[in-house]
């Protein structure tokens, strides 16, 4: 207990007491007694300096998401709080958690349109899992304590604790006493054994039956408990996007990924199969195609952490409520061991249609132009088994998650939900500070690096080693291919005159390098994740390249396309 | 679509209310009634929201008021489920007023609360159908102003509040 402590020390303790080693943040008026703070607790905890405040957000996100820790940062109030905006609804959909800690004018301002007073708790009401205004120095500790509680508890997401200046900068006593929990807030629900009876007699039935998993799984460390389950059940498993890496891909159950650019098998005959288990995953729109012709056949078995999910999109046969360590472990125990290899080889024959209409042109191109397809190919190559991918938005994000070869949880980092353009670069640097000595390679496009490029800067200044590999068409290439296949090729405004993304980074004191023919890709890539250091790659791909398999819009997951 | 009664329980906390009501409008949903007042357990609120959808939309609008944080229990019933009253108030200018007011008023049970030189306010208390019922006849003496509260109600399930808030 401490007598007589600056509200902002407070701040600060308080975030070393959840173990807050590293956060990111930007200065401002309203949050500069925490930044003095900052300066006495230099030795506990390490600030580092974006060049946004969207930046300071997504690298807090690229940290909790490859280190599960709660991510965290600061920025003070008006527009450097407005800046965490894209980044809060970012974390708030991908289950990502974050404390993110704003300034706010004094208290006795509120409301009268003080320089920078922006309503930052309205404002981030619907972005938020939780938020909470501070406005009296003692109410600090409780409320990052509950904060801290509430963004790594449950389902976890992002919180935004509003500290009024008066609060920093007054004095109080300081006792932290971590949140355990409050009545309104129940983060365990008992898996009830009843489901998990009617699921595992339906399991045992099935004829056909098809797992599908998401992050949830890797939220829910339930990666080992998943493989125990397929190996008992032989049931073939896909991952969504997030899920990816949640079951290493050479898994002999694995059967690829799911949604409007996944693999070809893994969308076809979700409607085909008698029994669909889901497991920490929510149905999200890319993942389902029409739902009205979704897996209507089958008897579907949901298990979800989150009550708000089931039978919100698809209606569960049986839903299995609760933590799905838990849930899957049950149900393996549950279940009669199966082998399941007629079912098993429709997917593998759709597999091998699909390697020869696409896999093989992307992966090994005898056309002139460089796919993005060939420069993952190369990277998977030489990559580290735990090599972090962090992706941007857009065809390289696709390309780069289809053929990506995931190996580890927690390797797969990108902007799933929401889908935001400029997320990568910052994201890869905060994944990359959670570790200096593992490889991060952030894969991104022409169009999305420039929304958050003067993270360079910060890159160059921490001394990230981010491997940076930019797949250049000179377009905004999904919103292009969108244009081919649906606006008759009016490429309206998708066209980029771009800078020369080498010099700037070298502006930068960035070693980079630019590759434009075959020959000397390979050499490049593993150049590249050699180098101690970051280091900027640029590869000038085929301007026009489409990505597929594509679930068009509206239409069915059995209606996708291998072209 | 059908008219539903949510119940909310809700820890007193800044803002839960705002919380709550963005649920429905990022859905598009109107909201027919609300009101809020402190329940019988002190620093603990309850919030009645009247609603007219389908049931799937109900059910899904309460997994997402269960899932606010502060939120302690949020459960719907059908007008069948629950017992509920509102209350009305009419002001009446004096210079309309003829002899037919108290039979008026008699039958249907309102009363007279409020009685000043230009005007005087009724008050009757009842569902919906039967305010309405009695604003319709006032208008013919030139109603002034009408005003409705949201549902106060309680549910005919036996569930006590200190159920959930333990
Ligand atoms: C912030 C934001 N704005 C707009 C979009 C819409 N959008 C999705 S993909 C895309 C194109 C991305 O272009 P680029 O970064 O060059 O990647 P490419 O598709 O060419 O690989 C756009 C504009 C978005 N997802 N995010
Ligand atoms: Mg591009």
């Amino acid at each position: 207990m401490d007598k007589n402590l600056r509200g902002a020390d407070m701040v600060v303790r308080s975030l070393i007491a959840e173990q807050a080693d590293l956060i990111f943040g930007y200065p401002g008026g309203a949050i500069m007694p925490v930044y003095d703070a900052l300066y006495d607790y230099h030795d506990q905890i390490k600030h580092v300096l974006t060049r946004h405040e969207q930046g300071a957000i997504h690298a807090a996100q690229g940290y909790a998401r490859v280190s599960g820790k709660v991510g965290v940062c600061l920025a003070t109030s008006g527009p450097g709080a407005t800046n965490l905006i894209t980044g809060l609804a970012d974390a708030l959909i991908d289950s990502t958690p974050l404390v993110c800690i704003t300034g706010q004018v004094a208290a006795h301002l509120l409301g009268s349109d003080a320089f920078q007073e922006t309503d930052m708790v309205g404002i981030s009401m619907p972005g938020t899992k939780w938020n909470i205004q501070v406005r009296r120095v003692e109410d600090i500790a409780p409320a990052i304590a509950k904060g801290f509680y509430i963004a790594r508890s449950g389902r976890p997401g992002p919180v935004l604790i509003d500290i009024t200046k008066n609060a920093q900068v007054d004095f109080g006593t300081f006792r932290y006493e971590p949140c355990l929990g409050f009545r309104s807030y129940k983060t365990h629900h008992p898996v009830d054994p009843i489901s998990v009876h009617q699921a595992a007699t339906l399991i045992d039935k099935a004829e056909r039956p098809y797992l599908l998993f998401g992050q949830g799984v890797i939220l829910g460390q339930a990666e080992a408990a998943l493989k125990q389950f397929l190996d008992k059940s032989g049931i073939p498993a896909a991952s969504t996007l997030l899920g990816s890496g949640a079951l290493p891909q050479d898994h002999s159950n694995f059967v690829g990924k799911l949604g409007m650019h996944g693999n070809y098998a893994p969308n076809l005959l979700t409607n085909q199969c008698d029994v669909l288990i889901a497991v920490g995953m929510r149905f999200d729109d890319r993942v389902t195609g029409d739902l009205s012709r979704y897996a209507k056949q089958a008897k579907v078995i949901h298990l979800e952490l989150d009550p708000s999910e089931i039978n919100k999109n698809v209606k569960a046969t049986v839903a299995i409520q609760g933590d799905c360590k838990e849930s899957l472990t049950l149900l393996t125990e549950a279940i009669s061991p199966k082998i399941h290899d007629t079912w098993m080889a429709n997917f593998r024959s759709l597999e091998k249609q699909e390697k020869e209409a696409v896999v093989n042109l992307d992966l090994t191109p005898t056309k002139p132009g460089l796919t993005m397809g060939e420069v993952i190919h190369h990277i998977n190559k030489y990559k580290a088994d735990d090599a972090v991918l962090v992706t941007d938005v857009g065809q390289h994000q696709m390309i780069a998650w289809r053929y990506f070869n995931y190996k580890k949880p927690r390797t797969q980092i990108t902007s799933g939900g929401l889908g935001t353009m400029g997320f990568a670069l910052p994201a890869a640097l905060g994944a990359q500070l959670h570790d200096y000595s593992r490889q991060v390679i952030c894969v991104v496009g022409d169009g999305g690096i420039q929304m958050t490029i003067q993270e360079l800067g910060t890159i160059k200044q921490t001394k990230a080693p981010v491997k940076i590999v930019l797949l250049n068409n000179n377009y905004l290439g999904m919103v292009r291919q969108w244009q081919q296949m649906f606006f008759d090729k009016r490429y309206s405004f998708t066209e980029l005159d771009n800078p020369d993304f080498v010099k700037l980074s070298e502006a930068y004191g960035i070693k980079a390098q630019k590759v434009s023919e075959r020959a000397d890709l390979k050499e490049a890539i593993e150049d590249m994740l050699i180098y101690d250091g970051p280091f900027f790659l640029e590869v000038v791909v085929e301007k026009e390249d489409n990505v597929f398999p594509m679930i068009a819009t509206g239409s069915s997951v059995e209606e996708v396309r291998l072209r | 679509m059908k008219r539903y009664t949510i119940f909310v329980i809700t820890e007193n906390f800044i803002g839960i209310l705002n919380r709550i009501t963005i649920i429905f409008t990022r859905r598009g949903i109107n909201i027919d009634a609300l009101t809020a007042s402190e329940s019988r357990v002190p620093g603990v609120h309850r919030i009645t929201i009247e609603v007219t959808v389908n049931e799937e939309t109900v059910i899904q609008l309460v997994n997402q008021i269960e899932k606010v944080i502060d939120v302690i229990k949020a459960f719907y019933h059908e007008d069948t489920g629950v017992v509920y009253q509102e209350l009305a108030l009419y002001k009446l200018p004096v210079s309309r007023l003829d002899g037919g007011l108290e039979k008026i008023i008699r039958d249907h049970h309102a009363k007279i609360i409020a009685a000043e030189p230009d005007f005087v306010v009724l008050e009757l208390t009842g569902h919906k159908e039967k305010t309405r019922e009695l604003l319709e006849i006032l208008k013919g003496y030139g109603i002034l102003e009408f005003a409705r509260s949201g549902r106060v109600a309680v549910a005919k399930r036996m569930l006590t509040i200190d159920s959930f808030v333990n």
